[in-house]
């Protein structure tokens, strides 16, 4: 194979990897706009607020230290070395369970039948809140997280796609990130899990009837307000999946909170009602993305990156607007 | 054919005999801003029998049902069922204690199967919360293998065992229909509403759906409320009519009643009250 080939596949593969990172956020939103038709703003400031949490737990931070310490003019920072990984990714998920619980009860509770721009704009406000609430809690320094995830580039891969290379030409192998595959391995395997905990569980058919019709569901003796807590939990979960890979990634701080940004475009090319077509969206992104900046990017001066992918959503729209796999909707008059 | 609901449920026995008053409504009023929707209404519903609500178009009947599912809250009145007099109850609440229901414009879970479907029938008869479902995945199989039999009969009684896999959404409508009653029926219901259960159909789907009534009633005792609008089914189908009009009771009783009481003729023929 020749290098520009290989180069190729090099980025495909980096593209589809990058875009399996958008696919979590992407999914989160999902899982929330089918169940209750709500556009949540605050996902991102979600896996944020996951990640903070995390990483205070497990560097043994006391929360909410700035604050105890302005008002008593104590010194506290640290209460110890802090717990184990597992340990604290346990904590971590009990306290989105509970602001998912606290969520729908000081929230969502008191939105029932509102329009959906009302609770989008609850959603924006919730966002402002809990990125204040993790500042708070947490501080405001940049992280890093370490849950014992592989990182760096992969020797192995890199010695074994340099054999593929035409005899003779100058090749050194294909850059490919550890992080990145891991990632990508626990995300196949969250959505194969949520795949199935939808299809093959009662809970998970409570779930489909609720995204279904909210009044046909009431009807059968589901409760939506527990559904609504369940459906905030799983999204506090997949937050937290995606806090930690893009924690791992690139330190928790406080713009991760705006990769919520990026799975915007992933979502109108996927469907705001399609889990699989927020997979499938992220991987075009994260592709397209990777082969614009590429190939396009040099003619352009570069940094096609940053806005590729909203264009390409643009594009979309135009011709289709439900996303590829979403819902039709067709409006009877 | 005999049927037998398994043991999974059972929640919804009371000691009622038949006969006795299962569903009772006092001067119920309701109203939309000023749309006055129902006004003063009061019935009951006794246990084992077919009770029609008929009545022109708007007269509130879906908002009567409404009421006694938990959709609308009334103003005025109450509403004592099994019993037990109930304040602002929600629909799923309704749901918990016995009462099912089906919809004027059919409210399936289009894009679910036919099983699936009525398998969120068999919600209110699971033993454990659906928190418990979601972690502890092994007995909660064997709970859903009992429900899954359950539903086998209703599919089985209801003659559909060809679509069981078809997404519901897919179906004819006369069909979607026998799907939706099956999903009602899957709760083991103590009190069965159906709204225009026939609205739309042909006639063999009728005699078919009529058939279906009748059966439940017969052969589980389940008690039956209905809104229809085909008087030959209305009058042939049921124990008791009740006629509304404009939100108020006009008539109650027997079928041969209502046929006779001048102002129920009145309203469905349109002639004003003046002479």
């Amino acid at each position: 194979m020749s290098p520009a080939f290989l180069n190729f596949i090099e980025i495909v593969l980096n593209g589809l990897m990058a875009g399996i990172m958008y696919s979590l956020v992407a999914l989160g939103f999902v899982l929330i706009f089918k169940a209750s038709g709500i556009f949540n703003f605050a996902q991102g400031v979600m896996a944020l607020f996951a990640a903070l949490t995390l990483v205070g737990l497990q560097t043994g931070q006391v929360p909410f230290s700035h604050l105890i310490n302005a008002i008593f003019g104590t010194e506290l920072h640290h209460w110890g070395s802090g717990l184990h990984t597992v340990l604290a990714i346990l904590f971590t998920m009990a306290l989105m369970i509970l602001l998912a619980w606290v969520i729908e009860r000081v929230v969502l509770k008191h939105l029932v039948n509102q329009e959906p721009i009302i609770l989008f704009m609850a959603t924006i406000g919730l966002a402002y809140f809990l990125e204040g609430f993790g500042d708070l809690m947490w501080g405001s320094d940049v992280k890093v997280l370490d849950v014992g995830l592989p990182s760096g580039g992969s020797l192995w891969w890199e010695d074994v796609t340099r054999t593929w290379v035409t005899e003779g030409s100058e090749y050194w192998g294909m850059y490919i990130d550890r992080l990145d595959v891991a990632a990508t391995s626990v995300a196949v395997i969250l959505v194969v899990g949520l795949s199935a905990f939808s299809q093959y569980t009662a809970t998970g058919r409570a779930l489909r009837a609720v995204a279904d019709d909210h009044q046909a569901a009431m009807s059968v003796g589901i409760s939506l307000r527990t559904i609504w807590v369940i459906v905030w939990s799983i999204a506090g979960f997949v937050a937290l999946v995606a806090g930690i890979m893009w924690g791992s990634k690139s330190g928790v701080q406080f713009s991760l909170s705006l990769i919520a940004l990026k799975a915007l475009p992933v979502l109108i090319l996927g469907g705001f009602t399609s889990i699989p077509g927020a997979i499938v969206g992220g991987l075009i992104i994260g592709v397209g993305e990777k082969l614009a900046e590429a190939y396009v990017g040099p003619l352009v001066g570069g940094a096609i990156e940053n806005w590729f992918a909203y264009m390409l959503a643009l594009a979309f729209l135009l011709v289709r607007p439900q996303g590829l796999f979403g819902d039709r909707i067709i409006e009877r008059i | 054919m005999n049927m037998h609901y398994s043991s999974a449920g059972g929640a919804h026995r009371d000691n009622l005999a038949k006969g006795e008053t299962l569903l009772q409504v006092d001067n119920i009023s309701l109203s939309f801003g000023g749309v006055k929707a129902i006004q003063d209404v009061s019935f009951d519903i006794k246990k084992g029998e077919i009770r029609a609500i008929i009545g022109p178009n708007g007269a509130g009947k879906t908002s009567m049902l409404n009421v006694i599912n938990g959709f609308y809250h009334p103003q005025e009145g109450t509403i004592t069922f099994r019993g037990k007099e109930r304040r602002r109850m929600r629909p799923h609440v309704a749901a918990q204690q016995g009462i099912s229901r089906t919809f004027q414009n059919i409210a399936l879970f289009k894009g679910m199967s036919v099983l699936d479907n009525i398998m969120t029938g068999r919600m209110t008869l699971q033993k454990r919360n659906m928190l418990w479902h979601a972690l502890w995945h092994g007995p909660a199989q064997m709970e859903e293998l009992e429900h899954r039999a359950a539903v086998e009969k209703i599919i089985d009684f209801l003659e559909i065992e060809a679509i069981r896999k078809t997404p519901s959404g897919r179906l004819p409508y006369g069909l979607q229909k026998r799907v939706e009653l099956g999903r009602a029926l899957a709760a083991e219901p103590a009190l069965l509403l159906l709204d225009e259960p026939m609205a739309g159909m042909n006639l063999e789907e009728k005699e078919d759906m009529s058939r279906f009534i009748l059966d439940v009633n017969h052969q589980f005792g389940t008690t039956i409320a209905l809104i229809e609008h085909d008087m030959g089914v209305v009058m042939d189908l049921s124990d008791r009519v009740m006629v509304l009009d404009y939100g108020r009771k006009i008539g109650d009783g027997t079928p041969d009643d209502v046929r006779k009481n001048r102002d129920v003729i009145d309203a469905y023929l349109g002639v004003s009250h003046d002479d």
